[in-house]
């Protein structure tokens, strides 16, 4: 846990404090986005916590001691640091890299030796093929992996991460974000991450605390920043697709109509035909006996049709999972002139749809308001 | 009367002696030149304001003051004036490494100035001291950048050596001259003395290339 009272930093010669009487609480096992254009504080504040910068006034603790009773080199060994542009020693193997903290801690070389294969798989980089490079001999996405496992190298409860993904290219910055939080889910450690990317901070971010000229301007869930922005600097800072971020934070599952109304490859087609019509449906869904999905039939192919409804099933090979984010969901529905997206799961099974009204109601700005409130059209699992 | 030929044939063993002289001189202020200048350059980037300007002024004497007055002012007037009995070998080797202190410094200076500012913060960050640092981090990385300089400072202290003459040490130089104005041969004792320099110069070039390349780091181009 770590916890900010009233900090506050004023930089010799300055006229303005350039943290000024922040408060926040980072609780154990989560990841707090500190986030702000250049020069709001961010930077100072997490430099503050490791004592890279003197404090001003106020008080950080991390779990109960008062960062300014210790050592600042004993914290900063206890304390991860992820560094921006990577930060690596060139002139050191990948393994003295990482094993930079241990050394000092003296471990002995055996447990060096375990500890750094441990984390370069932990980093997913196969420790045979990378032990002895040299940094410069890894890519930009392989190199900051080897900098998150020498922050991790001894097993510091609490990591401070500087924009380490700054420097990285937006699809592998993307990979190592999806890797990252894989670890921290495993490894829960408590974490403070700066960043300027308010679409990284929402993605990765338990809390966010959002910054501007060294004060704290709105601290809370990604969730809570994008629903209620405290005022117009958070609207204008989180964007004006705010609603289409919080896509980014809902899954399928969240937000699908379950047990949707369907039928089976061996329905007679005449029955089919005859029942959505009398429903006004123009597409129903199609299973097996198993509840796999098969794909869709539309009343054009059906009327007349003397078979089963297996003759005419057309595929619908643009399926979700339910743990899709949404935006993936509506990137896909917008591709497919249906107007819905399907959701299987990994066996193929039926799981529930989604279609453009389903997806309003969830993001809409006034959802919370009106809270869940578009149970109202799950309705008969009618289509259109 | 003795041919050129002959002279050099007799007088090489002689010359020869006087290039372990030389090399012993070179080697030795070279030495002693990095043990003071490697400091001197820490403290120049690292120390405090005060340390930095007595560093200043340390390097402006030594690179100030030309090299005979500097080993007269040590031989003559400073070690005899402090009753400190040295040869004029010890002295050679103390002036020419003070000298060359004051230049190592500025070339690891240089060095350590560009090595990113972020490698200090990194180690810094994960929990070094600021000697553990400068140690590990800085000046392994340093030092790598320093050797080209060095090649060039080896150079100048193997010429500047022949100076030492002047004080008596019987080096290269000071043997080719006695040799010379004892059978008026001056051209070809010169011209052998000269031509054994570019020969030492050469070889230690190639001899601080060679370990440039050995410590490169790997995935420099």
């Amino acid at each position: 846990m770590i916890r900010l009272e009233r900090v506050t930093k004023i930089y010799p010669g300055s006229a303005f404090p350039a943290v000024d009487s922040v408060s926040l609480e980072v609780a154990e096992g989560q990841i707090c986005m500190l986030i702000g254009s250049s020069g709001c504080g961010k930077t100072t504040i997490m430099r503050m916590i490791n004592r890279l910068t003197s404090i001003t006034s106020g008080t950080i603790h991390i779990g109960d001691q008062n960062v300014m009773d210790m050592d600042p080199i004993q914290l900063r060994r206890q304390i991860g640091y992820v560094i921006q542009q990577i930060g690596l020693f060139p002139h050191m193997t990948v393994y003295d890299n990482i094993a930079t903290v241990p050394k000092l801690l003296w471990w002995d070389k055996k447990r060096i030796a375990e500890r750094v294969d441990e984390l370069l798989d932990l980093v997913n980089l196969d420790p045979d093929t990378y032990r002895f490079r040299y940094p410069r001999e890894l890519s930009g996405g392989q190199a900051q992996r080897v900098g998150v496992a020498r922050a991790m190298a001894a097993d510091p409860p609490v990591m401070l991460m500087d924009e380490p993904f700054g420097a990285i290219d937006p699809i592998n910055r993307e990979v190592l974000q999806e890797e990252f939080l894989r670890i921290q889910a495993r490894l829960r450690k408590t974490i403070v991450f700066v960043t300027h990317d308010i679409d990284e901070a929402i993605k990765m971010g338990d809390k966010i605390a959002l910054l501007d000229a060294g004060r704290l301007i709105q601290f809370g869930s990604p969730e809570e920043l994008l629903t209620k922005p405290k005022n117009q600097f958070v609207k204008d800072f989180v964007g004006a697709d705010r609603t289409l971020k919080r896509l980014n934070l809902l899954r399928v599952k969240h937000a699908m109509l379950r047990n949707p109304v369907h039928c089976l490859e061996e329905d007679p087609s005449e029955k089919v035909a005859e029942k959505m019509i009398e429903q006004d449906m123009s597409y129903l869904l199609v299973t097996d006996r198993q509840g796999r999905l098969k794909g869709y039939v539309n009343l054009y192919d059906l009327r007349g049709h003397k078979g089963t409804v297996g003759d005419v099933v057309r595929p619908l090979s643009l399926t979700v999972k339910p743990d899709t984010n949404l935006k993936d969901a509506l990137s896909k529905m917008l591709s497919y002139d249906l107007g819905i997206v399907v959701a299987v799961d990994d066996a193929g099974r039926l799981q529930g749809f989604l279609n453009t009204r389903t997806l309003f109601s969830v993001v809409g700005e006034s959802y919370d308001e009106r809270g869940g409130h578009w149970g109202r059209i799950t309705a008969d699992g009618r289509i259109l | 009367m003795s041919t050129p030929f002959s002279v050099l044939q007799q007088s090489l063993p002689y010359l020869l002696q006087g290039v372990w002289v030389t090399l012993v001189v070179v080697l030795g202020s070279l030495s002693l030149g990095l043990l003071v200048g490697l400091p001197l350059a820490v403290g120049q980037v690292y120390g405090p304001r005060p340390l930095k300007r007595i560093i200043g002024l340390y390097v402006w004497f030594f690179r100030g003051i030309p090299l005979l007055v500097l080993l007269f002012l040590f031989y003559f007037g400073l070690f005899p004036f402090l009753h400190l009995d040295f040869s004029a070998f010890t002295v050679a080797i103390i002036v020419l490494g003070s000298i060359s202190s004051a230049y190592q410094s500025q070339i690891l200076r240089g060095a350590i100035l560009s090595i990113p500012e972020g490698q200090m913060k990194a180690a810094r960050a994960i929990g070094m001291s600021d000697a553990q640092a400068i140690v590990h981090i800085i000046l392994p990385q340093a030092l790598r950048l320093a050797i080209p300089g060095w090649s060039n400072e080896y150079s100048v202290l193997l010429k500047d050596s022949a100076v030492t003459y002047a004080l008596g040490v019987a080096e290269l130089m000071a043997r080719a001259h006695h040799v010379a104005s004892r059978t008026y041969q001056h051209l070809v004792l010169y011209l052998c003395a000269g031509f054994i320099f570019m020969i030492l110069t050469f070889l230690g070039t190639r001899a601080l290339n060679a370990l440039h390349r050995k410590v490169k780091l790997k995935g420099y181009s």
